[in-house]
């Protein structure tokens, strides 16, 4: 009877004391993932904490471009030789450009593909949305002799996280003049003439890239006059295949250590 | 036989012929005197109005992108806004030549107006955030040796028919701001307008929302000189 009255004593005890340790397991459990989640969240803070990377100064492990070729839709831009449009001349070279690159391992990303209006912000969005390692705009002009390469007038100032929006490429002028002298050594190298200068366009102004702004005018003769006109292949076979080969430079000195 | 009357009518006609003829005649040696007169009485030489002095200017050449420094020497009246103008129609001038180094249409009158005013403090950071030239009302008590802002009114002609490039547009800008510091020390700042209002960009490129700086410091992180 003992036993019996005291195995029916033990059986709820047992049971109450079941349900504690399965509660008690089941609440550490849930601490447990309080604590995961807690830990996560503070690894997360700690990653948005850290300050902005500097200016790219480690190998990328990817290398994009970006073209960007001026004006297009109802802004035509400039009046070049032979009836020909800015936008057009421009979506020509982007094009070109874009398939020498490819075919060398570069990927491309591209403003416009075809005769659209593209805002000078949209342009920025698309350069600083690709994380490029070197952007370049694209245009061209009647004035002047050989290729002009034009980077920001902005003083050169510190990378920060959140830039002023018109001032944005502040943090890259330093990169955006390396990236210039080295399209100066690959045109020049090619044989054309070029003028180096700063000037301030909305759309590199914002832009968050190493950016060169690239005007072809037409190539100089002998008599330092136009010899060769814009709407000469032959001409712009060449300065597409220079700036090919100055962007595959810059890869090469982007990937050393 | 003629009648009677026919041979009155004959008469009177011819005599008003003749009276005619005279008077023609008469008309035509009055305006011939008057002509005569006219080129007499025209200047032979431009009117001066204020004692010529030496004035530098900045003159763009589009050959190798630079900015030359040429001296005139020219009339300039004492106001400073209008002689600001002044140099400033002279460099057009020499822009709309024929045989100019930066071809750009317009000549003296593409400079509508120059307005001289109190240079704001921080007029870099402003300059990039787009805001108005306006001056406030604080800093309309600042000594007159102060900087100055330039506003600049141009011709919409002159911005419809300049040549589209970024080179050509930014050499256009940049004379203009070095031509008025080389004349006007104290301008240190400059901004634009196209007949009276704010445009973007002088012909598709150079921004022209900005303030430009003239003046050698060395500008501040993240602004344009």
């Amino acid at each position: 009877m003992d036993s019996g009255s005291s195995s029916v004593r033990l059986d709820p005890y047992t049971f109450k004391t079941r349900c504690i340790i399965a509660s008690c397991k089941r609440a550490l459990r849930g601490l447990r993932l309080v604590w995961a989640f807690a830990a996560l969240a503070a690894a997360c803070q700690l990653a948005v904490a850290q300050p902005a990377p500097a200016a790219p100064s480690a190998p990328p492990a990817r290398f994009f471009v970006v073209l960007d070729a001026a004006h297009g839709g109802s802004d035509a831009g400039g009046h070049l030789g032979g009836n020909q449009l800015e936008k057009s001349f421009t979506l020509a070279l982007s094009v070109r450009l874009r398939s020498l690159l490819g075919a060398r391992g570069i990927q491309v990303v591209t403003t416009r593909d075809a005769d659209v209006a593209v805002e000078p912000n949209r342009r920025a969005e698309i350069a600083n949305h690709a994380q490029a390692q070197a952007c370049l705009s694209l245009h061209a002009t009647e004035s002047g002799l050989g290729v002009h390469l034009f980077t920001s007038s902005l003083a050169p100032a510190t990378t920060v996280r959140f830039a002023a929006w018109k001032t944005a490429q502040a943090g890259w002028v330093t990169r955006s003049l390396a990236l210039a002298g080295v399209m100066n050594s690959a045109l020049e190298h090619a044989g054309m003439r070029v003028t180096l200068g700063r000037t301030s366009l909305p759309a590199i102004d914002s832009m968050t890239c190493p950016v060169v702004a690239v005007e072809i005018a037409p190539e100089m003769g002998p008599d330092k006059k136009a010899a060769v006109g814009l709407d000469d292949p032959d001409y712009q076979a060449r300065v597409a295949t220079a700036l090919a080969a100055a962007l595959v430079e810059w890869r090469a000195e982007a990937r050393q250590p | 036989m003629i009648p009677r009357h026919q041979k009155f009518l004959f008469g009177i006609l011819l005599l008003a012929s003749v009276g005619m003829g005279v008077l023609l005649w008469q008309l035509r040696e009055r305006a011939h005197q008057r002509m005569i007169a006219g080129q007499d009485s025209a200047p032979t030489s431009a009117p001066e109005v204020a004692q010529a002095e030496e004035a530098t200017l900045m003159v763009a050449n589009d050959s190798d992108g630079s900015l030359r420094t040429q001296s005139f020497s020219l009339p300039l009246p004492a106001d400073p806004g209008s002689r600001a103008r002044a140099v400033l129609a002279k460099l057009m001038d020499l822009y709309a030549a024929p045989d100019s180094t930066h071809p750009v249409p317009g000549g003296g009158g593409s400079v509508l107006q120059v307005f001289l005013l109190p240079a704001p403090v921080s007029g870099g950071s402003a300059s990039a955030s787009g805001q108005s030239a306006a001056t406030p009302a604080s800093e309309q008590s600042q000594p007159p040796t102060g900087p100055q802002l330039a506003v600049v009114n141009l011709a919409g002609n002159f911005a419809a028919n300049h040549p589209s490039g970024i080179a050509t547009e930014t050499l256009t800008v940049l004379s203009i701001c070095g031509t008025l510091h080389a004349n006007l020390p104290r301008v240190t700042q400059v901004r634009f307008l196209v007949d009276g209002k704010e445009r973007d960009t002088l012909a598709g490129h150079a921004d022209l929302t900005r303030t430009y700086l003239t003046n050698d410091d060395v500008p501040q992180e993240g602004v344009h000189p």
